[in-house]
């Protein structure tokens, strides 16, 4: 074993130096990690910021704002993306591994309801949508709600939702089901924002929420509406800037402690015009008002 | 001169039963480096079984309830008000889902071993064996793909069911995957049947099917339960093809059309996004341990089965 291991890691360390030598000369790599919902435009984000400072390489991957998260906790990553709080829970464990997590807006999104498009549903209350989401919801049929899909092969509801990690996951449950609220059991969970969309599109009698940047043309978007009376709100990117829309979250980053040096610079030239512009193209929205 | 030579090839007789030279070095070094190999066996799944034991010990000792656990089809692990870990569920799933895959692959692969190992001869033989052992080289997440994106529109086409992501799916694909491995044991245990049971029986006049079917069947059977348990153990632990083919969902299947989640898939799909050392984290080892001594006691049955034949 000794010198089996020895050789080894004589190795990785050789590459490893190797490696290290040639990229700490010139520039540094910022890692960047978490929601799903924000992959995209972060990727959109780092590719833009090369421009501005190409020593700085920005490493971002998604998996979830759990994943994010976790990682802040662990240490691994310089900047968690999440499309929820942190939790009380993962703060105080952050704290006890000597991190201090701080929390930015850096825009926000607009969670959209998405059904097959030869759905004919109108619109949908909170409270409709609690009892096709909710453990206790009696709705499980589309005909429970007065409409009928052309071509489905029953009128059975399939439920689509996300993994139990996934900050969409989250959210929805908090807004849609209340407080303390848990969603009915045998969904179908999937592992991605645009992965909800792609089954919607393939399945006639789904119904899934995602991020509304994930929206194509061969889905159907729910007008919301919070209680009965109130008006059917479609998704958009300006119902999010206005407030109007109400399922619309902040979309975050946490950094480990106050950010500084090159963290501080990525982050306010996110937080700018520029940054900000990039974000609201890519179907989220801004966090102020912006001209193009 | 002649004096000499004598001494010398004494000194050299000397050098020969203590030699240490070069060649000795080598000879030394690559028993070692072998010893270590063969060990390294023993020591890995020694670590591995050390490792998910005390990342799971700490819910197993602090607030495991069996009853909640295999009890609850309720698996809520990031409920905010109070998580509940119930893997009956789970279970079920990946349970149906590899007994669907063991009805799809016992004839699949016996009928492939007797052909391969009775009937066939020559070079359809090589190539079969060749073929056989190609399949089994498939990468799992390809499977995967195949169920996801081949089986899914097939099975809601021919069954007229909304969802194709189901038990059925995830258990054609499984079968598939289990098969190869199956063959290739089934059939060295065929093979393990001496000439001279055939023989005798030809000569007393049984045809082909019934040689196969009374006397190497009934001799081979150790061998084939052996075959068949390690094609279940290769099922339960599948993960990445049945978390693409099932549906990954929390539900107690009715039906084979019925969206599963297995309990591999559970790890898989979770554990990289909960933070170390929490609860939800520790649980999921737990989860680790329980499949780990499943699939170890069905691969030592197999195993201790198989053994018992070569005694014979």
């Amino acid at each position: 074993m000794n010198s089996k291991t020895i050789f080894f890691s004589t190795i990785a360390s050789a590459v490893f130096l190797i490696g290290c030598g040639g990229s700490r000369a010139d520039r540094s790599v910022l890692q960047n990690k978490g929601s799903d919902t924000l992959v995209n435009v972060a990727q959109a984000w780092a590719e833009a910021y090369k421009d501005k400072n190409p020593k700085l390489a920005i490493a971002v991957s998604g998996g979830g704002s759990g994943t994010g998260i976790s990682s802040l906790i662990n240490g691994t990553v310089d900047l968690a993306n999440s499309s929820r709080k942190m939790k009380d829970r993962e703060i105080e464990q952050a704290k006890k591994n000597g991190v201090e997590p701080v929390e930015h807006v850096v825009g926000y999104d607009a969670l959209a309801v998405y059904v097959h498009k030869d759905n004919p549903i109108e619109s949908l209350t909170f409270e409709q949508l609690a009892s096709i989401y909710g453990k206790d919801g009696k709705v499980v049929s589309w005909d429970q709600l007065g409409v009928s899909i052309p071509g489905a092969k029953s009128e059975k509801i399939i439920l689509v939702s996300r993994q139990n990690n996934s900050g969409t996951f989250t959210y929805f449950k908090k807004t849609v089901l209340g407080k303390g609220g848990e969603y009915k059991l045998g969904s179908l969970d999937m592992h991605g924002s645009k992965d909800v969309v792609d089954f919607v599109m393939k399945t006639r009698g789904a119904i899934g929420y995602s991020g509304l940047a994930y929206t194509t043309d061969e889905v159907k978007l729910v007008p919301i509406r919070k209680s009965a009376g109130q008006p059917a709100v479609i998704p958009s990117v300006s119902a999010a800037v206005d407030g109007s829309y109400p399922i619309t979250r902040p979309l975050l980053m946490y950094t480990r402690g106050k950010p500084e040096g090159a963290v501080k610079e990525y982050l306010d030239w996110i937080l700018s015009d520029e940054g900000q512009s990039i974000i609201s193209k890519k179907g989220y929205a801004p966090i102020r008002k912006i001209q193009n | 001169m002649s004096d000499s030579v004598p001494a010398a090839s004494q000194s050299n007789r000397g050098d020969d039963f203590d030699r240490r030279d070069a060649a000795w070095y080598v000879d030394r070094l690559v028993h070692l480096l072998v010893f270590l190999g063969g060990v390294s066996a023993i020591l890995f799944i020694l670590g591995i079984f050390v490792f998910i034991t005390r990342e799971g010990l700490g819910y197993l000792t602090a607030s495991f309830s069996p009853s909640e656990f295999f009890g609850s089809i309720e698996w809520r692990p990031t409920s905010d008000t109070k998580p509940t870990y119930g893997i009956l569920a789970l279970l079920t799933g990946t349970a149906a889902v590899s007994g669907l895959a063991m009805v799809v692959a016992i004839p699949f692969s016996l009928g492939a071993a007797i052909f391969i190992g009775e009937l066939s001869e020559g070079k359809t033989r090589e190539i079969l064996k060749v073929l056989v052992e190609m399949l089994a080289a498939i990468p799992s997440v390809v499977w995967g793909f195949i169920g996801l994106s081949i089986m899914n529109p097939f099975i809601i086409d021919a069954f007229d069911v909304p969802v194709g992501l189901n038990v059925l799916n995830a258990g054609l694909i499984l079968g598939l995957m289990a098969a190869p491995i199956m063959t290739t044991i089934a059939e060295d245990a065929l093979k393990a049947v001496p000439d001279h049971y055939r023989e005798a029986a030809e000569a007393m006049g049984a045809t082909r099917w019934q040689v196969i079917f009374r006397v190497v069947l009934p001799t081979a059977k150790n061998g084939l339960v052996a075959a068949v348990l390690l094609g279940v153990g290769r099922a339960f632990g599948e993960t990445m093809a049945v978390l693409m083919a099932s549906g990954h969902s929390v539900n107690m299947p009715t039906s084979p059309f019925d969206s599963v989640r297995a309990l591999t898939a559970t790890i898989a799909a979770e554990l990289g996004e909960t933070a170390h050392g929490s609860e939800h984290y520790r649980v999921l080892f737990t989860i680790g341990i329980f499949l780990f001594l499943i699939t170890f006691c069905i691969n030592l049955i197999a195993d201790l089965i198989v053994r018992g034949i070569r005694k014979k």
